[in-house]
């Protein structure tokens, strides 16, 4: 370490944290900011645009179930820094033009988040209360409006934690990414470290810290005014003790998590 | 003798390392959830603050905290001791609560039959609602420990070695083998690790194997 002790390593982080110079520019705090936003939506969005539809898919029907569970368990076992490589590798000679090198970052990241948000979509319809399905499809609705009307609505509480976990460990890749090319806020532990200059690695590992702390809890403020009061036992008539949960702990069920920060 | 151009000697002495970084901060962390766990239980008031506060550190992205460590620790940012201490962190971020939930699930009944009997409290917990809690124990320390082994080989990019250490040598010289290899040998250890929990959860709770009735 550059600095002696504590005092020299805070006051080097927090001298890097508050330089105006740093925040600003091309490869600025700011800037790479965004750029790990972006990626990170990028990637969400499209995994949850295949893992969403084939989740409901398996809920709903029941089919494929056995796999999807084994898939989902056995992604957990794959470390996402030798994915990375791998992809880049294969994948980086074939690919040109702008944007070329972000691509095998992205495809990882997308793979990686698609057996969490699977994993959640999947088990929140198969906890439904089969009463409430029958009770809807008793009232003439059809398979379509079971899922849209019942069944979505009721899984919600978990297809978020899904979504939560997905987004979590594809910020975390996305920083690792770093050390492939992508840009975002992991250029500053890749970048810092290459220099010997623990300043900026740490105000970098703080800020990757920060984000991810940040987006989390803006999901779960998301989460909270979408998910129905009915499930979440929130609403003022006391749902929870009607429907016999009073013990705060079973109030937010989540899932076993599905992954892990990388 | 080699393999897709890496010497099995050196796959053998990563794989050890790697059982050390992933494998110790499983004892410990398990260690440290089990009392955590039960406090949250038995205070309720605590049960929130503390299972909030382990989600927010599991939150915290891996490389970020291998870096930060150092920091609080004191260390040399090469010690493997961040990476154990990091791992600690996460296993306990994910048992803390599985631990109250199991021990949570113990039903009333048996813990009023224990107490009937004329078990004290510690010994009740450590005789009746600790056993009964393993098979839910068992599944947190599962995910803990596939999580552990797959997050590990991040450390190789601050240069601790394990077998993520065979994904940057591979990287860097531009080869697939080393890549490849290191990466079934996580995924083999994943398993063992998986195997090892399976059978000590077999023989910590006989009853659910046993053949007849009693």
């Amino acid at each position: 370490m550059a600095h002696g002790g504590w005092a020299g390593m805070i006051g080097g982080v927090l001298a890097w944290l508050t330089d105006p110079a740093n925040w600003t520019g091309q490869g600025g705090i700011w800037a790479q900011t965004l750029a790990h936003l972006r990626y990170s939506f990028t990637a969400l969005a499209l995994a949850a645009a295949i893992a969403i539809p084939l989740g409901l898919y398996v809920g709903h029907t029941g089919r494929g179930r056995i796999v999807a569970v084994n898939v989902v368990g056995a992604f957990r076992a794959i470390p996402s820094l030798g994915v990375l490589f791998i992809a880049v590798l294969i994948l980086l000679p074939r690919l040109r033009g702008e944007g070329a090198f972000e691509w095998p970052s992205l495809i990882v990241l997308i793979l990686l988040a698609v057996p969490p948000i699977l994993a959640g979509v999947y088990a929140g319809i198969d906890q439904v209360d089969p009463g409430a399905r029958d009770a809807a499809s008793g009232m003439g609705m059809t398979g379509w409006q079971v899922l849209a009307r019942v069944e979505l609505p009721c899984a919600l509480p978990l297809v978020f934690s899904g979504l939560r976990s997905a987004m979590l460990q594809i910020v975390a890749t996305a920083t690792i990414a770093a050390v492939v090319g992508l840009g975002g806020l992991g250029r500053f532990l890749i970048d810092g470290q290459a220099s010997r200059r623990y300043d900026e690695m740490a105000g970098g590992a703080l800020l990757v810290a920060a984000l991810a702390l940040t987006v989390d809890f803006v999901f779960g403020l998301v989460q909270r005014t979408v998910v129905s009061p009915g499930l979440t036992g929130r609403s003022r008539q006391g749902t929870a003790r009607r429907r016999g949960t009073s013990d705060p702990r079973s109030v937010d069920v989540e899932p076993e998590p599905a992954i892990r920060p990388t | 003798m080699r393999v897709l151009g890496v010497e099995l000697s050196q796959v053998l002495a990563l794989t050890l390392d790697h059982i050390y970084l992933a494998g110790l901060p499983l004892l410990l962390g398990l260690l440290i959830s089990l009392p955590l766990g039960w406090l949250a239980l038995r205070r309720r008031w605590l049960y929130p603050p503390v299972i909030a506060g382990t989600g927010l550190l599991y939150t915290i992205p891996s490389l970020a905290l291998f870096i930060l460590l150092p920091g609080f620790l004191g260390t040399q940012i090469l010690d493997p001791v961040n990476v154990v201490v990091a791992m600690t962190v996460y296993t306990v971020a994910l048992l803390t609560r599985t631990v109250a939930d199991g021990l949570g699930s113990v039903p009333e009944q048996v813990r009023q039959s224990a107490t009937a009997m004329g078990f004290g409290s510690v010994r009740r917990l450590v005789s009746v609602e600790l056993p009964l809690a393993v098979p839910v124990i068992s599944a947190g320390l599962r995910v803990a420990a596939v999580s552990n082994v797959s997050i590990v080989s991040v450390a190789a990019l601050i240069g601790v070695s394990q077998l993520g250490s065979l994904f940057t040598d591979g990287f860097n010289r531009n080869a697939m083998g080393p890549i490849v290899v290191g990466v079934l040998a996580c995924v083999v250890l994943s398993i063992l690790f998986d195997v090892v929990i399976l059978v000590g959860t077999k023989v910590l709770t006989p009853w659910r194997t046993a053949g007849g009735r009693a």
